[in-house]
């Protein structure tokens, strides 16, 4: 990977505008596809990701399902109007590993012997894709399973971080992912402390490594806030204000 | 999509409860300590139609892996750059779970953790493989067939690529005026500027142990792969399966990954130098 100099100018701030260890802009809005037991929808940044959960429901094809516990099964798609240039709308390798690295990280997290011979689906489409958009799939999949009323024994929140001009900065975005040094997704749950995805790709000293994993898991914290507020205004938030939003 | 599934290998539960004892107690069944790895033994240049070729072994793992190198065009947007291109199969010889068809989520995965080491720790230099700038470029086939599986393929698959790729002598090819490539029937080293280990660790309960066998595989609840290149800095990471890590035990996978890398690597370079 080549890297371009002065991602970060001289008074510290990124291309977009942000520090070193700023979020992008993040907005969640829970419930909205009528049809799903739980949905979601995500901007993140310039991503615009939906979710849709149904389930726990029947097993179809029948031999899938489990006598002690409950399967998750988990599409991540992107719509081919989603990048600069159109995506195949049929499912890349890229797609089949982050649908596996997606349920693996959303499993810690539920209850699933609470539902035997049954299965939950996960819908994740990216809408929009700016980088790091399995992280916000994953903080949006993880609140519209909350909406469906899955037993979880957390939320999972997720966030990257990645070295950019040699620093680590938090939540790289498109052209930091392609331009910069490294790129650390990381899925995280804040009460059980435990990481449920980890990713790299990129050089990094052990320094950095520490210093990326904590800048990381501070940022999964921040994004768990805003999922709990979403989730909170949904079911306890003053509805005639949530209607002037949602219009 | 990906779905979770029953487990193929079944372990028994007396034969976990064993191997939890054994763990607690710092012994694995096979008689490993903790962070021991299998031995590994590497074949080079076993298939000679290849442009390099490794076979590895660790324990009862085994892969080949082929170089096969052509020309071609270069990757959008990566035009003056080689291009590099890494398959996996888990040949259905591998065990009795295995069945023919296309691959499944579980080797795409490993083909794409394997690429991702040897890709981002930038082990071939690409950009001495143009011919063209932004048409005609070397494109790098390394396809590994894993013809045994018992657990830790991430490790053995991995080996196998770094070893063949090191051990290979690529054909050189030159422009004609009409622009067409033509392989002079001369050949070259690859263009290797680093040397990529991979050393995967799960979590079996509360302890971290590393190269599973597949026993060990079935009853893992999490893994993590991490590849260094040879300055000992992190290339790639991927965290698998349904559990969970804390941050404690990723730190310290991290750290083990680094002191093993050291130990592979240095092994990698003795067996691929001896018969290299």
């Amino acid at each position: 990977m080549s890297q371009i100099k002065n991602l970060i100018d001289d008074q510290g701030k990124r291309t977009d505008g942000r520090t070193a260890e700023q979020l992008r802009e993040i907005k969640i809005a829970v419930g909205i596809i009528k049809n799903a037991d739980g949905s979601a929808f995500i901007e993140f940044g310039k991503n615009k990701i939906i979710v849709a959960v149904y389930g726990p429901r029947e097993v179809h094809p029948k031999h899938m399902a489990l006598p002690d516990r409950c399967i998750l099964r988990c599409r991540y798609h992107m719509s081919p109007f989603s990048t600069d240039t159109r995506k195949n709308p049929a499912p890349s390798r890229r797609e089949v590993e982050i649908s596996k690295v997606m349920r693996e990280a959303l499993e810690p997290a539920l209850m699933l012997e609470d539902y035997p011979r049954a299965a939950i689906d996960v819908y994740v489409e990216v809408l929009q894709a700016d980088g790091g958009s399995r992280c916000a799939g994953i903080a949006a999949a993880s609140v519209a399973l909350a909406d469906a009323g899955i037993n979880m024994c957390d939320i999972v929140a997720a966030c990257a971080a990645g070295k950019v001009d040699d620093k680590i900065v938090l939540d790289i975005n498109d052209t930091e992912d392609k331009e910069g040094g490294a790129d650390m997704p990381v899925a995280y749950m804040p009460h059980l402390d435990q990481v449920t995805l980890l990713q790299l790709d990129g050089i990094l000293t052990a320094e950095q490594f520490n210093e990326c994993l904590d800048m990381a898991i501070k940022g999964c914290k921040m994004v768990y806030q805003i999922q709990k507020q979403a989730l909170m205004h949904k079911y306890f938030g003053n509805e005639t204000e949530l209607k002037e939003e949602s219009q | 999509m990906s779905s979770s599934k029953r487990s193929t290998l079944i372990v028994e539960h007396l034969r976990k409860q064993q191997m939890w004892e054994s763990i607690s107690k710092g012994k694995r069944l096979d008689g490993r300590n903790l962070d021991e790895m299998r031995p590994v033994e590497i074949e080079l240049d076993i298939i000679k139609k290849a442009n390099g070729s490794a076979k590895v072994k660790i324990g009862d793992s085994e892969i080949v892996a082929g170089v096969k190198v052509e020309t071609g065009e270069p990757f959008e947007g990566l035009e003056n750059k080689g291009a590099l291109i890494l398959s996996a199969e888990v040949l259905p010889t591998a065990s009795p779970y295995i069945e023919p068809g296309p691959p499944d989520e579980e080797t795409v995965e490993l083909a794409r953790v394997v690429d991702r080491g040897i890709r981002e720790s930038e082990m071939i230099d690409l950009d001495k493989l143009v011919l063209i700038p932004g048409k005609v470029v070397y494109t790098i086939f390394v396809d590994c067939s894993i013809i045994n599986a018992d657990g830790n393929l991430f490790d053995a698959t991995s080996y196998a690529v770094v070893s063949a790729l090191i051990s290979s002598r690529i054909p050189v090819f030159e422009i004609q005026d009409d622009g067409k490539a033509v392989d002079t029937g001369k050949t070259q080293d690859p263009p290797i500027t680093t040397m990529p280990v991979s050393i995967t660790a799960v979590r079996i309960g509360e302890t971290v142990i590393l190269d599973p066998t597949a026993e060990e595989e079935a009853c893992m609840d999490a893994r993590i792969t991490i590849t260094t290149n040879s300055n000992n800095e992190y290339a790639a990471i991927q965290k698998g399966f349904t559990g969970a890590f804390t941050v404690p035990q990723v730190k310290k996978a991290a750290e083990i990954a680094r002191i093993k890398g050291e130990e592979v690597r240095a092994k990698l370079k003795e067996l691929t130098h001896k018969s290299g």
